[in-house]
């Protein structure tokens, strides 16, 4: 296929990229983004929505956090401390984690890194953002009428008969995972059908890897959630009693329903920030990845073995000693992928040039966190010892060491290292390393006596605590104050930086990735010309081949056929 | 370039495998949706062989299998439209779309009476009802309660289904899809197809097959 016919050029020949009005610039009006197509578009409208949900969530966390100042009462009642934990759970997975890396972020870049003009259905891509949209505003009708207090989970016999908004949340969270899926077909059906020439699975940036295997994860988990809560939905409103155990039901079904969906989940949450540590760490020390091979395929096997471990949750609940033991050492296999990954990373910097930028430093705390959060994983995942920490503190901040101490910080460090490339400009440099250092302390002084609390017996859920609790329950909460100023300041000075920041300039950080192969922000249709992509995309050795311009490149002899990697 | 091809696509080819592949991860999805329910029926059948029989028993099996003959042709007809299309006959294919969408309509008809059967005798989904005051086995009511949500979930599909079939009549009829772009049909015959599939699941679990659990 010649160039010329494969429609790649929209822009008259000679016509250079600069010239080409961006992304952003090509129109300005409000029914331009509310009708757009362009993935890009779409990725900021989710962009914007997520942090939105992100800043919900938070609020509801503060009010907790201030709640537990005091062994009783302090400012909310029992119910509402319930109803709060409940839309905090909710808000933050399905309306923030979930869509934050892969719909932000996979949608802006996904194509864009394998060299295509768009998503394979760029309407279907719209749509599903306004299912996200319309899946939120069940969740906010359900928070109008006093929210729902089941705890995120759901657990039958209680969510049948809370006297709570459990439908309309059901009903959210039912509409969110079609957005979801739908985000999933796409880009599973982009990734394989349209890379430019040239571009085998092996020369795909990593961070396409890891969008591969979420979307697998996000269609084959997504659809049992949907129906369990639907179930849950109808016990609920028209008394069908399918997980009634009064009635013949299993409440224990729903349990093993739920987490089929939900413990892959948690890696339809961290996958995606462990495809953008791949594209931080070799960006900032200017080395390829210590092995590509091992990174991609440790995203298979996380996306596989993810599947199978969703029993680790129901040690407590009656399953049986066989059962326990199978699905812990499943779950232990998970640490091996992510140990991979690790040291790949960790020897990715070894002989590199290494740059001190605001994502580097969220990489560090990434490290730092997920590591921890990890190995406190592998301990729960050990029967005996999850016996003792089951429905304690301690698995609260194990979780939130995985799920903000990772994704939060990967996704702030995707923040930075793309905002350049999304908006054409910089964010203050020093702002940013300021806000990352405390974005970790207070990360860290929130959940590291979590711990603490967890292993002395504090239950999680529990409005009321022993006093004995109350100095560590004060750290943690002075803790949770220091992460969200750290979070103000930094939407504060992006929000700035998005005005007045320093232009970028196409490729700030020198990196070889295919995004920085076109203009920040983008044009349109991504590249002006067809792109071929000579180099690898971590290809540090050779020195950078610059903006492709159309009328160059386009009547170029056809590259030689790349080696297989880098 | 073809109209037919999306801004986004090199060519009609790269175009019709997108769609090819976009309906079959998109029917992984779907069978997922409905295993949940599966799994649901397989839990507690093995829990309550006794209760399911009687469900089995009680069930209406005439309109039952009627349907399932009725979806079984209207499957072959649909697979006749894809293959007229490609061979160019668009005004057979049109014909044979209408037939599937009549037998479509055929089949929610005879679901619709086979309801109101079910709830003229006093079975409601949930247990609910006066024919499980003389069947009062956890079990009985378990069943008719999957029997409701999964077949109206499978119903749901079938409404879903027409729907894409008419969409695509309308677009062959006006020419819009032809022999060319009959990928677009086919992608549409193939969720037809596992619509039925799924009956030919639900048949023998609700109609067919008490077991010997009493």
């Amino acid at each position: 296929m010649t160039t010329s016919d494969a429609g790649a050029l929209s822009i008259p020949h000679g016509t250079s990229a600069r010239d080409t009005p961006t992304y952003l610039g090509i129109a300005k009006t409000v029914r331009s983004w509310a009708l757009t197509t362009d993935h890009k578009r779409i990725g900021v409208l989710y962009l914007f929505t997520t942090v939105f949900a992100l800043f919900l969530g938070g609020l509801f966390a503060l009010i907790l956090r201030i709640e537990h100042l005091t062994p009783t009462r302090t400012i909310v009642d029992a119910y509402t401390y319930d109803r709060l934990f409940t839309m905090h759970g909710i808000v933050m997975v399905w309306l923030f984690m979930i869509p934050s890396i892969p719909a932000a972020f996979g949608n802006f870049l996904v194509p864009i890194m394998i060299g295509a003009k768009d998503v394979a259905f760029p309407r279907l891509n719209l749509l599903s953002y306004y299912i996200y949209v319309t899946g939120s505003i069940w969740v906010l009708v359900a928070l109008w009428m006093g929210g729902c207090d089941t705890g995120w989970t759901f657990y039958t016999p209680y969510s049948a008969h809370s006297p709570s908004a459990v439908v309309p949340t059901v009903l959210g969270i039912f509409v969110l995972g079609w957005s979801t899926i739908a985000t999933g077909v796409n880009f599973i059906v982009t990734i394989h059908t349209m890379r430019a020439r040239g571009m085998g699975w092996f020369r795909m940036p990593l961070f396409v890897w890891s969008m591969y295997g979420v979307s697998v994860i996000q269609v084959l988990a997504t659809p049992v959630l949907a129906i369990s809560v639907s179930i849950v939905g109808l016990d609920h409103w028209l008394d069908w009693g399918l997980f009634d155990p009064s009635r013949g039901g299993d409440p224990v079904l729903y349990q093993h329903l739920f987490w089929f969906y939900s413990h892959p989940a948690v890696y339809i949450m961290i996958l995606p920030a462990m495809g953008v540590i791949s594209e931080v760490v070799p960006t900032f020390s200017h080395h390829a990845p210590a092995s590509y091979d091992a990174i991609a395929y440790s995203t298979l096997g996380i996306a596989f073995v993810g599947f199978l471990t969703w029993g680790h949750h129901m040690f407590v609940a009656g399953i049986s000693l066989f059962d326990a033991a199978a699905f812990g050492v499943l779950s232990m296999l998970v640490a091996i992928f992510s140990a991979i990954k690790v040291f790949t990373w960790v020897l990715t910097m070894r002989g590199g040039s290494i740059v001190l930028r605001t994502p580097l430093i969220y990489f560090f705390a990434f490290l730092f966190l997920f590591v921890f959060g990890g190995m406190t994983g592998v301990a729960v995942a050990t029967q005996s010892l999850d016996v003792h920490w089951h429905d304690t503190y301690f698995v609260v901040a194990h979780f939130h060491f995985i799920m903000v101490g990772g994704t939060l910080t990967a996704w702030l460090a995707a923040l930075h290292y793309w905002f350049p490339k999304m908006t054409g400009r910089m964010y203050p440099e020093g702002w940013g390393i300021a806000s990352a250092v405390l974005v970790l302390v207070g990360f860290v002084m929130t959940f590291f006596p979590q711990f603490l609390l967890g292993n002395a017996g504090m239950p999680r859920r529990y409005y009321n605590y022993d006093p004995r609790f109350q100095p560590l329950m004060v750290i943690s909460t002075v803790g949770s104050w220091l992460l969200g100023l750290a979070m103000v300041v930094t939407l504060s000075y992006l929000v700035v930086s998005l005005f007045v920041g320093k232009r970028a300039g196409d490729n700030p950080w020198d990196s070889r990735s295919y995004e920085w192969y076109t203009a920040s922000p983008p044009p349109t249709h991504n590249f002006t010309s067809e792109p071929a992509f000579v180099l690898g995309p971590y290809d540090y050795a050779s020195p950078f081949p610059g903006l492709p311009r159309a009328g160059v490149d386009a009547d170029a002899p056809e590259a030689p056929p790349p080696p297989r990697r880098s | 370039m073809d109209e037919s091809v999306a801004e986004s696509f090199e060519s009609l080819d790269k175009q019709a495998h997108a769609v090819r592949l976009g309906m079959w991860v998109f029917l992984a999805s779907e069978i997922l949706f409905f295993s949940g329910l599966f799994a649901l029926y397989a839990a507690y059948r093995t829990e309550h062989p006794g209760g399911f029989a009687i469900g089995v028993e009680n069930n209406t099996i005439v309109h039952g299998s009627i349907n399932t003959a009725v979806l079984l042709t209207s499957s072959y007809t649909v697979a006749l439209a894809v293959h007229e299309l490609r061979r160019g006959r668009s005004r057979r294919a049109v014909t044979l779309l209408a037939v599937t969408l009549a037998l479509g309509a055929c089949f929610l008809g005879i679901k619709a009476a086979e309801y109101a059967e079910h709830f003229t005798r006093g079975i409601y989904p949930g247990g609910h009802g006066r024919f499980f005051d003389t069947h009062a086995q956890a079990g009985t009511k378990m069943f008719f309660t999957l029997y409701f949500c999964m077949t109206g979930l499978h119903a749901v599909h079938v409404m879903v289904g027409m729907i894409v079939l008419a969409v695509l009549l309308g677009r062959v009829g006006r020419g819009r899809v032809v022999a060319a772009s009959s990928y677009a049909l086919a992608a549409g015959a193939i969720y037809w197809h596992f619509v039925d599939l799924v009956w030919i699941f639900l048949w023998p679990l609700f109609y067919l097959v008490p077991g010997s659990g009493r």
